[in-house]
């Protein structure tokens, strides 16, 4: 049963079209990749997906629900817990406040987000923007799971940091997913991780999804064309 | 970080070795001051949860003082005049009981918080301030042109009212009445901070998308904090007019509104502890200063620009640090 459906969204930024028809169709307990070079509208499709911005057209269901027009923090609500670009925590709430800010009942708990990032159990009563870049990282996962969501969206985690922390969190999605079978959405540039843990993968350029299928499948020719690498 | 729990025991217990002083050495009128300093810090604390943890600047808690002021006047001037204030279709007696007339400003000022905020809230910024602001000058002018009771020249009451088991025209006794009820509602402001609730709060200030995003409505959290602040301020404005005995529309002008706000700043933005200090150094100044000139509030402005420019952490900041407690 598809968890997360978008069929043919478009979306505006102001006056200028961003999304000119996005297709994806997730499936519960599957990890899905969404890839594309800079500026194709990833980003956007994942922030239209929250309702900021709206979609003009098109539709986006999930769970079942269509959530076109649902106030953001309902859709957070119905599930989808969002990690998103640029790790994003409150600044001067603690770890530990973090976590309880937004946290909704459910197996994951304070407790349990500390057996996945052990680091963050260390620093639970540090204020997080003093926290180094990779932390912040696992912190804004961390918090998308105290929600409790049934799909983590992971927009570019492990972007402008250092290998060692890079492999860290790569280890942990690899856990969502091996054992918690958590459905992901993850946006990435680095495929050979991604291709470890995604199912399938959906391209985007120029704000459409140009491809979709086995992320297995993607060749060197749809590298070259569509991805850049 | 560790200074802050000290400075705010020591801000905390002056308050009552300045009143139990002024017992053993008989000077009522200290007494009087801790106790005027007690309640408009508990005015400062109600606002405290909007302005401090909300992030929203109200300039219209005057509203919630006042209407808790006139909460206590009507009620106490129709007992004492032993005419019902309404006698269809319900019959409603006047009150002498404290906790009665408590009930009833908490109940009308969380209607009015309700109300005002339901609306303002949808704005924000300086849209936000207007709105309040405009809220409060109504029910200003409202409280000068309506007759009944006392219209511009106010309303006093002959005896301070009661509380079971108390005698409050002894200011020492109403002192530490009023001196539990800032600890209650320091506790509960204290409690509320660290609650998932105040923590979300927190975190709407700073980024309301973000707040969304993971699931939670910055509206109602605003609102329930603009009602729970409303609710301490009028309990606060019950507990003026009450030392008083007198309350009139000056209560709920924005002169109040602003002097609540610069409690606020004086103590700290955002700390437990600020408007305690607020007040008391508001007071402390009042007393000083008054001697020397009766423009003493230039003095204070220019504190306040002091404040403002270059200790933004008010007083508590200053004293304890700008780094604010996770405790």
């Amino acid at each position: 049963m598809s968890l997360l459906r978008l069929s043919g969204v478009t979306a505006f930024y102001g006056a200028s079209q961003a999304l000119f028809g996005v297709d994806l169709d997730l499936r519960e307990g599957e990890a899905a990749a969404l890839l594309g070079r800079n500026g194709m509208g990833k980003t956007t499709t994942i922030h239209t997906i929250f309702g900021a911005p709206r979609a003009r057209s098109g539709e986006i269901e999930f769970d079942g629900r269509d959530i076109t027009s649902t106030p953001t923090h309902l859709i957070a609500r119905l599930g989808i817990g969002l990690t998103p670009e640029g790790r994003r925590c409150f600044p001067n709430l603690t770890v530990e406040e973090n976590l309880r800010a937004a946290a909704r009942p459910g197996p994951w708990t304070m407790a349990s987000v500390c057996d996945l990032f052990p680091r963050l159990a260390e620093r639970a009563g540090q204020a997080a923007a003093t926290l180094s870049g990779g932390e912040q990282q696992m912190l804004a996962i961390a918090r998308a799971l105290t929600t409790n969501p049934k799909l983590l969206v992971l927009d570019e985690a492990t972007e402008g940091l250092a290998p060692l922390m890079r492999k860290e969190i790569w280890a942990s999605v690899r856990r969502l997913k091996a054992e918690a079978g958590l459905s992901m959405l993850i946006v990435d540039k680095s495929l050979r991780e991604l291709a470890e843990i995604a199912d399938r993968a959906f391209i985007l350029q120029r704000g459409q999804t140009v491809w979709t299928g086995d992320i297995a499948a993607i060749d060197d020719d749809l590298k070259a064309s569509l991805l850049g690498v | 970080m560790k200074r802050e729990p000290l400075v705010n025991a020591a801000l905390f217990l002056s308050l009552p070795a300045v009143a139990l002083w002024a017992v053993s050495t008989d000077e009522p009128f200290t007494i009087t001051l801790a106790t005027r300093t007690a309640i408009l810090a508990l005015a400062g604390v109600g606002l405290n949860i909007a302005l401090g943890q909300g992030g929203l600047v109200s300039l219209g808690h005057a509203a919630f003082f006042g209407l808790g002021g006139y909460a206590m006047g009507v009620l106490a001037s129709h007992a004492q005049t032993q005419t019902p204030i309404l006698e269809w279709p319900v019959l409603i007696e006047g009150a002498t009981s404290m906790p009665l007339i408590w009930l009833v400003a908490m109940a009308v000022s969380a209607l009015a918080a309700l109300g005002i905020g339901a609306l303002s809230l949808r704005t924000s910024g300086v849209y936000f301030i207007m709105i309040t602001l405009a809220f409060g000058q109504m029910l200003y002018y409202f409280a000068i042109s309506w007759p009944a009771y006392g219209g511009e020249d106010g309303l006093s009451i002959h005896l301070r009212n009661s509380f079971p088991g108390l005698n409050t025209l002894d200011p020492i006794q109403f002192f530490g009445l009023c001196f539990v009820l800032l600890c209650a509602a320091l506790l509960l402001s204290a409690r509320l901070k660290r609650s998932p609730f105040g923590l979300a709060l927190n975190a709407a200030r700073q980024n309301p998308l973000r707040v969304r995003a993971v699931g939670v409505r910055p509206f109602s959290l605003r609102l329930t904090a603009f009602v729970i602040s409303g609710v301490i301020t009028g309990l606060a404005g019950a507990l003026f007019a009450d030392l008083n005995r007198f309350v009139s529309p000056s209560m709920l002008s924005w002169h109040t509104s602003g002097e609540i706000i610069v409690f606020v700043l004086l103590g700290g933005v955002g700390r437990l502890f600020g408007p305690v200090a607020g007040a008391g150094l508001y007071i402390l100044l009042e007393q000083l200063l008054d001697g020397v000139s009766d423009y003493w509030q230039v003095f204070l402005g220019a504190l306040l620009l002091t404040v403002v420019l270059i200790a933004r952490g008010g007083l508590i900041g200053a004293l304890a640090g700008s780094e604010v407690a996770h405790d």
